[in-house]
């Protein structure tokens, strides 16, 4: 089972690629149907039976190629799946004005599928990096596709940034195979332990990770990249390939290094965090085009999730298990509003013609939908009830307790009133009586696929428990290793 | 049944809210009829539960949203007193909006937010813990910045500005609060359930100290929206909004939720015999008193009729604090009955203001000279309205501080009688000037802005019923306190089983 869902996006990227543009539209729908289905039974399977370890060609690690298909993997698995499916049905009407951009749009948009699923399933740390170099070039693939000029010069900044990222990585991986012989996640974890060559590989592999999940101070080429895409581009983008590297660097610090991380470099990881917290904040306060508000707002949120390893690493086992449920609960929040904001902010740019936070005047009367969708996934964003983000932000805040580390909890809190102040920015104004220009009627699906993933995100606040139980499937039973497919 | 029954309580308005968002502005008579429907069901509802409560029947929804921690939905005799309030208000100020809002833009937006505003009112009534609370207390604070932004213009964008400002503010703070309270204090999830005679009492003493601290960090997040002086700001400024959000504003929804919150606080989670050990009472009646002078003296200052009102309700909202902190059960029944009957008569007092505006244009206190003649029955209404409030009896205001008075003398606490006394003699120079304009000046000139002429009635009979019905309410509270399905006897109900050990 576990292969197919790598074999799908590939496959489809080929035909994309390769049929006639008539054709192209035709199987969108289709590969999504595919996609999602194969997602969602791979999600019941791990339910069922447990954890799966699929070897490519029968080949055990160290040698092989090892698949895992554990909680952790499944969630974000059905997560892209849904959240691709929906950003898909967006693009197709949002296009539509793009004929040449379009040509381009599907391959990569498969490419980008495949790599993600390749990294969430990937059980070696070269998996990886072949995942995060397929993820690194589709992406700024898609952020060139208009091919104009600032675009093009966020791309080759985001194409900069990406490839020295995987080269310190792979230069971190070196390190660890030429100390212990073996990539695999599992045998390291066993193995790798506090010596100087573990952590200068470790130091190494978390730059370039840093780099490429923009963390401050390192997120100088996000806002462009993500604000200046085509609005399907950016949200795919901001919920999806932005996780990847995170959940790598979570892999590293909590699993395969678990033995060589020390609590101050935890610390300071949550100072990044906060950082990221503030600074984004403050900019997508200032802003004023509202793409790079939104765009602004996830170098902000980003920060939550670093503090994972503070609140997880050096505490009590129930304080941890708190962080990483809610940083879980957050990265999927966060997926789902951020998406159904970039698609909702990308619609009502395209009604008004342009992004001028200060001339959204009348769009509440215009736009409902569209401003509803952007609304709700607020509501997740800044944590407030009921919705995924203020589950998350809970067991955050219950973790930081637990574990008496007051200073994130203030840290917490001020980001929630942060986020308020430049979300409501864009409220104040669209309230506004007057129009100030024309205002274009838009696709019902743009607005529709938005409001859509917002419910989403407001609707994991009453089904939290289910990511969560699926997260405590991690240990693999032997009986099913080099399971079937 | 008797577990989904808060739910549908909940679904009555929650559901209007998401139809009426749907329908198209220009579904004028079916967005009527839904609002009305919903409105209706919902009081008979609430009156099913009522009638079961006084039987002692449970009722009482739970889902699991986190390990550990429950959305509780109950309904015990005190949920039921804001419920009722709330829905039978929810009726009123429906019927009175419908009226103001004729002709106006934007009618779809306006109903479908008031409805979510009370489906998170009836939320904060039924809420069974301090988590489902809190997340009720939220959806509040964002349900009603779009009232109170309705009209779009730059005054009322900077106004909805300084609301959010302190109710975000204040909700982070609640957040905290309710977080320290289930991290530090309840590890098993059962001491933040809203429990008869509080939960909190069988602790050890070492945990003391903690649980006062908290005790203040959630009283000053719900002191935000109760508008305890000094986190009043943003109640007189919210003003703008139009008038029957106003009057859902102070009557039922936001300052109420605020003050409800902390009767729940005091009396179902500390528990108001182990919270008068701690010592948190005492610090809790001073603000509060504190509040009840501020307010009617910066009502005196006030020349326009809705920024006085609302000064007012400053006042008057914390009279219910103050009863809650008076140790005995009169004082409880008193800030209990005076949570219902500032309601019904502050619902009254806007109702009037939003009819002399829209009717002749007046704002200002000096342009009500002998508008008594041209308004009778609104004027009638004013008049029932500011006396009850002055404590006149036997108008509902009275009862309120008749048992205040008694219940500080109980407790031991005979300055509370001062602050009575000193609070009604301001409300009498705040109110009087008004009502002798009203009947006893002779008229000065035209109307500032005469939109609706007098024909049968002196105006819209959907602003006019609507006030005359809740000035009813404050007159039959009052005067049929004794009977047994009263405000009163209801409050004494509340008070008996909180006393009980």
């Amino acid at each position: 089972m576990t292969p197919i869902l790598l074999i799908i996006p590939l496959a489809f990227a080929i035909l994309t690629l390769l049929l006639p543009r008539h054709w192209v539209r035709a199987i969108i729908i289709p590969g999504l149907v595919l996609q999602v289905g194969a997602a969602v039974l791979l999600c019941m399977e791990i339910y069922q039976h447990g954890p799966q370890d699929y070897a490519l060609g029968d080949w055990q690690a160290p040698l092989g190629i090892s698949l895992i298909a554990d909680g952790f993997s499944v969630t974000l698995l059905a997560l892209t799946a849904l959240i691709a499916a929906l950003c898909a049905i967006y693009a197709q009407y949002f296009l539509t004005r793009y004929p040449r951009e379009q040509r381009y749009f599907w391959p990569l948009f498969w490419f980008l599928l495949a790599a993600l699923n390749g990294i969430w399933l990937a059980g070696d740390l070269f998996n990886l990096y072949v995942g995060l170099e397929l993820l690194g070039l589709s992406a700024v693939g898609m952020v060139a596709l208009t091919a104009e000029k600032t675009t093009l010069k966020a791309a080759l900044d985001y194409l900069y940034a990406a490839l020295f990222g995987s080269l310190a990585y792979l230069a971190g991986v070196a390190l660890l195979y030429g100390a212990y012989g073996t990539l695999s996640i599992a045998q390291l974890s066993d193995m790798a332990a506090a010596n100087p060559t573990t952590q200068v590989a470790l130091a190494l592999m978390t730059v370039g990770l840093l780099l490429k999940t923009a963390i401050f101070p390192l997120h100088y080429w996000l806002p462009p990249a993500h604000g200046g895409a085509l609005a399907p581009v950016s949200a795919l983008l901001s919920a999806l390939v932005v996780k990847a590297s995170f959940y790598i660097l979570a892999l590293l610090w909590l699993d395969v290094g678990a033995l060589a991380v020390t609590v101050t470099a935890a610390q300071a990881m949550g100072a990044l965090g906060a950082g990221a917290i503030f600074w984004g904040s403050w900019q997508a306060f200032q802003t004023r085009q509202i793409k790079m508000l939104v765009a602004y707002s996830t170098v902000a949120q980003l920060g939550y999730l670093m503090l994972l390893f503070p609140l997880a690493i050096g505490v009590s086992e129930a304080a941890a298990q708190l962080a990483w449920q809610g940083t879980i609960l957050h990265l999927l929040a966060h997926a789902f509003a951020k998406a159904a904001m970039f698609l909702a902010v990308g619609t009502l740019v395209l009604a008004l013609g342009h992004g001028r936070i200060n001339d959204f005047g009348g769009v509440s009367q215009r736009n409902p939908v569209a401003l509803f969708a952007f609304g709700l996934s607020a509501v997740s964003l800044m944590g407030l009830p009921p919705s995924g983000g203020f589950n998350a932000k809970w067991l955050l805040l219950q973790s930081a307790i637990a574990s008496g580390q007051w200073h994130w909890f203030v840290v917490m809190i001020i980001g929630g009133l942060l986020t308020a102040a430049y979300v409501f920015r864009v409220f104040r104004v669209s309230f506004l009586q007057s129009a100030k220009h024309e205002i274009q009627d838009t696709h019902p699906a743009l607005q529709l696929s938005a409001l859509a993933l917002a419910l989403m995100a407001i609707a994991l606040g009453f089904v939290s428990e289910l990511p969560l139980s699926l997260m405590n499937l991690t240990d693999i039973a032997p009986a099913t290793m080099g399971g079937t497919p | 049944m008797t577990a989904l029954l808060p739910v549908f309580v909940l679904a009555t308005s929650l559901i209007t809210a998401v139809l009426i968002f749907i329908l198209p502005e220009r579904y004028y008579r079916l967005r009527v009829s839904l609002n009305l429907a919903a409105a209706v069901l919902k009081i008979v509802l609430v009156a099913v539960m009522i009638a079961g409560i006084a039987n002692q029947v449970d009722y009482e929804f739970r889902y699991e949203l986190l390990p550990g921690i429950d959305l509780v939905l109950r309904a015990d005799a005190l949920s039921m007193l804001f419920a009722g309030l709330s829905s039978v208000l929810w009726l009123f100020t429906t019927l009175y909006a419908i009226g103001y809002l004729e002709g106006a833009p934007n009618r779809s937006r306006f109903f479908g937010f008031f409805s979510l505003c009370v489906a998170s009112t009836m939320g904060i009534a039924l809420a069974g813990n301090l988590f489902t609370f809190l997340i009720f207390f939220e959806l509040l604070t964002l349900s009603t910045y779009p009232l109170v932004v309705h009209r779009g213009t730059e005054e009322s964008l900077r106004a909805g500005r300084t609301y959010l400002k302190y109710t975000l503010g204040g909700g982070a703070v609640l957040l905290v609060g309710v977080a320290l309270m289930y991290g530090l204090v309840d590890q098993t999830g059962t001491m933040t359930e809203f429990a008869e005679t509080g939960t909190l009492s069988a602790l050890p003493s070492e945990q003391h100290f903690t649980l006062a601290v908290i005790f203040f960090v959630l009283i000053a997040g719900l002191g935000v929206k109760a508008a305890l002086v000094p986190l009043h700001g943003w109640l007189p400024v919210a003003m703008v909004a139009p008038a029957p959000v106003s009057a859902l504003l102070h009557a039922v929804a936001v300052v109420k939720a605020g003050a409800f919150g902390i009767v729940r606080v005091i009396y179902n989670i500390y528990g108001v015999e182990f919270a008068w050990q701690l010592g948190v009472l005492l610090p809790l009646a001073i603000l509060a008193s504190i509040t009840i002078i501020w307010g009617s003296l910066r009502a005196l200052q006030q020349v326009e009729m809705k920024k006085r009102l609302a000064y007012s309700t400053v006042s008057q909202v914390s009279y219910i604090a103050l009863g809650a902190c008076l140790f005995g059960p009169i004082g409880t029944i008193g800030g209990i009955v005076h949570l219902l009957h500032q309601g019904i008569m502050k619902v009254t007092l806007f109702f009037c203001a939003g009819n002399y505006a829209e009717t002749l244009g007046i704002h200002k206190i000096k342009d009500l000279d002998g508008v008594g003649r041209r308004m009778p029955l609104t004027s009638i209404a004013f008049t029932l309205g500011a006396f009850g409030m002055i404590g006149v009896p036997p108008l509902a205001g009275f009862i309120s501080k008749w048992y205040l008075g008694i219940g500080a003398l109980d407790a031991g606490m005979g300055w509370v009688i001062g602050v009575l006394i000193l609070s009604s003699m301001l409300n009498a120079g705040y109110f009087l000037p008004i009502v002798y304009r009203l009947w006893f000046k002779p008229k000065q000139g035209p109307w500032p802005d005469e939109h609706i002429k007098a024909a049968r009635f002196e105006t819209h009979g959907l602003l006019l019923w609507p006030t005359v019905a809740t000035a009813v309410f404050s007159l039959a509270a009052g005067l049929f306190a004794a009977h047994a399905w009263s405000p009163l006897s209801w409050a004494s109900l509340i008070a008996f089983r909180e006393y009980l050990p």
